[in-house]
């Protein structure tokens, strides 16, 4: 089950208003509209309020919940239910090692263990200066480059330990 | 060298482009599809014999043709781009370098089916392919091409392999968890939205303009009698030039191996292959003649699916490979039926105690009676999907197992 969605983060929430802006919420609007039941719109949604919030707290589940006119249950069961929601604050960058088949033929479990030292951390967990998250995630579909690891928006591929470090040092 | 349609666009560097897709023929096949009526564009797929190319293998245009005949509602097209089967990556190369391809596919589809309205739902985690398929879609509305009687939304999902099963898909784009849904009703009854809706893979729909514009006659002629075409086959593992190759479906898996990507790397020696992702069968190295249609390897005892090849030389542990996805099927079972959920998590336990040399000496025949009895339990096809790894793995290598269980 989805259950490795959430990173676990050291340091605390800092209390944030969560509300979109004017803008934003006439983009729920327009994402809305394009649904024969509005409710389509919700998983964009959930990205546009991780976005915006950081993370997805529980207090963000019920303002989302409020916007569809859905219960602040079907929002948590949706936000749990998915890999990249994040429900704990993450760290500015989230760093995602791809250890399924392909990955772990061409070195994963050796590139995973690197990336673990580097940063001091285990899978699942950000570093103490909030800079990284890190996972170990299923396949990436970028096979023919393994082995592979996605970073924020962008797929690393054909990595080793060196190529690693200079991506790593390259997140501020 | 075969003849290349779904790549054809690939090498040039502005591929994902209207203007270069326009300049190297690209929606001739639409135009010509618009004079067309739909029963004929159905007929013309039937007759192509273009078989899904997502994982199912179903036949695209009988598909199609189970649009109610007398449904005055909307139909939707909803395209499958949540690729994410362990060893595929073909889908991430159209969307990336040929974006225009599938918005003309999907043009003649919605023309064929009558559908006003398309989704494509894009896995979370493909950005890139996200933005250059979205782009390709900003291009085609300014050009008059989309807007005109068929609009087309872009949907990101948000990390669930689920959502590659088609009804999973369904339920996530309404705003759901991704649990895939009882049939019947198949989704071209009661789909999206509660309206008929076709859901088709985006190699399967890329197909679509390369048929109207040069023929059915002529897309059969490049497969087997019963599939049309040629696919696009992703192959990993242990070669010596990983890629996506685009071949007949009447390749062997040999020709894909040696010729196509290089051969076997590492050892040099061929151990085992799972020839359509990761939910396929594996086979042995004796096991490579065989052609890579749908029914060719459903002849062999294992499946197509996405065509996703790994190939794993004889240094490579068959148990650490079943323990690795074994982890993959306890992580995206999606918890709704219980024979899934329970056995996928369980047989994970299994096979890495076994891995980490604490297995039990009844484990591998405890793992092949529940998986045995788990297939068709289920809603979906998921679990029959990790049920091939379970037994081939175990019943064509078990001595491997066997030596890493301590004796009693």
């Amino acid at each position: 089950m989805s259950t490795r969605s959430g990173a676990t983060a050291s340091h605390s929430t800092p209390p944030t208003v969560v509300e979109f802006s004017q803008a934003q919420l006439n983009e729920v609007r327009r994402l809305q509209a394009l649904y024969p039941d509005p409710r389509g719109a919700l998983l964009p949604v959930l990205h546009m309020a991780q976005d915006t919030f950081g993370h997805i707290s529980l207090p963000t589940e019920e303002y989302v919940a409020g916007l569809f006119d859905l219960s602040p249950a079907h929002v948590h069961e949706v936000v749990t239910f998915y890999t990249l929601y994040f429900r704990a604050p993450k760290g500015r960058h989230v760093v995602a090692v791809c250890h399924n088949l392909s990955c772990y033929l061409a070195g994963a479990p050796e590139i995973l263990a690197h990336v673990k030292r580097r940063l001091g951390v285990e899978a699942g967990e950000t570093t103490t200066d909030g800079r990284v998250t890190l996972q170990s995630v299923e396949c990436l579909c970028a096979c023919e480059a393994a082995p592979m690891m996605q970073v924020d928006d962008r797929y690393e591929l054909n990595l080793t330990p060196e190529k690693v470090d200079r991506i790593l040092e390259g997140l501020r | 060298m075969a003849e290349t349609v779904l790549m054809r666009n690939f090498e040039r560097a502005d591929s994902h482009t209207l203007a270069s897709y326009r300049a190297h023929g690209g929606y001739a096949a639409w135009d010509k599809a618009r004079q067309m009526e739909p029963a004929a564009l159905v007929d013309a797929v039937k007759a192509s014999n273009l078989r899904g190319l997502g994982g199912a293998g179903f036949p695209t245009g009988t598909k199609w043709s189970f649009i109610p005949k007398n449904h005055t509602g909307p139909v939707y097209l909803v395209v499958n781009a949540d690729e994410g089967e362990p060893g595929t990556f073909k889908d991430r190369y159209l969307l990336e370098r040929d974006p225009h391809a599938l918005v003309e596919g999907m043009l003649i589809a919605a023309r064929a089916i009558r559908s006003a309205l398309a989704f494509v739902y894009i896995r979370g985690e493909y950005v890139e392919p996200w933005r250059r398929f979205s782009s390709a879609v900003r291009e085609a509305y300014d050009a008059g091409l989309l807007g005109q009687g068929f609009d087309v939304v872009v949907h990101r999902g948000a990390g669930a392999y689920i959502c590659g099963e088609e009804t999973g898909l369904i339920s996530s784009l309404e705003g759901k968890k991704g649990w895939p849904k009882v049939k019947p009703p198949f989704p071209a009854i009661k789909g999206a939205f509660d309206q008929p809706t076709i859901v088709n893979n985006v190699e399967t729909l890329c197909c679509v303009p390369p048929i109207i514009e040069r023929g059915a006659a002529w897309f059969a002629g490049l497969g087997t009698k019963t599939q049309g075409g040629t696919r696009m086959y992703s192959v990993s593992g242990r070669v010596a030039r990983p890629g996506v190759y685009e071949a007949p479906v009447s390749v062997t898996l040999r020709q894909l191996i040696y010729e196509h990507a290089g051969g076997v790397s590492a050892t040099g020696r061929l151990k085992a292959v799972v020839p359509g992702g990761g939910s396929a069968a594996v086979l042995t190295a004796d096991e490579i003649d065989v052609t890579m249609d749908v029914d060719g390897l459903k002849n062999a005892g294992t499946m197509i699916g996405s065509a996703g090849v790994i190939v794993m030389d004889d240094s490579v542990s068959i148990p650490e490979a079943l323990m690795v996805l074994a982890r993959f099927y306890a992580h995206e079972s999606c918890g709704q039926c219980t024979p899934c959920r329970e056995s996928t998590g369980w047989i994970y336990k299994m096979v890495h105690r076994i891995v980490e040399g604490h297995g039990h000496k009844e484990d591998l025949d405890t793992i092949l009676d529940v998986a045995k009895r788990g297939g068709g339990t289920t809603i979906c096809a998921f679990y029959d999907g990790a049920i091939g790894p379970y037994i081939s793995y175990i019943e064509k290598f078990r001595s491997e197992f066997e030596a890493l269980i301590p004796r009693a």
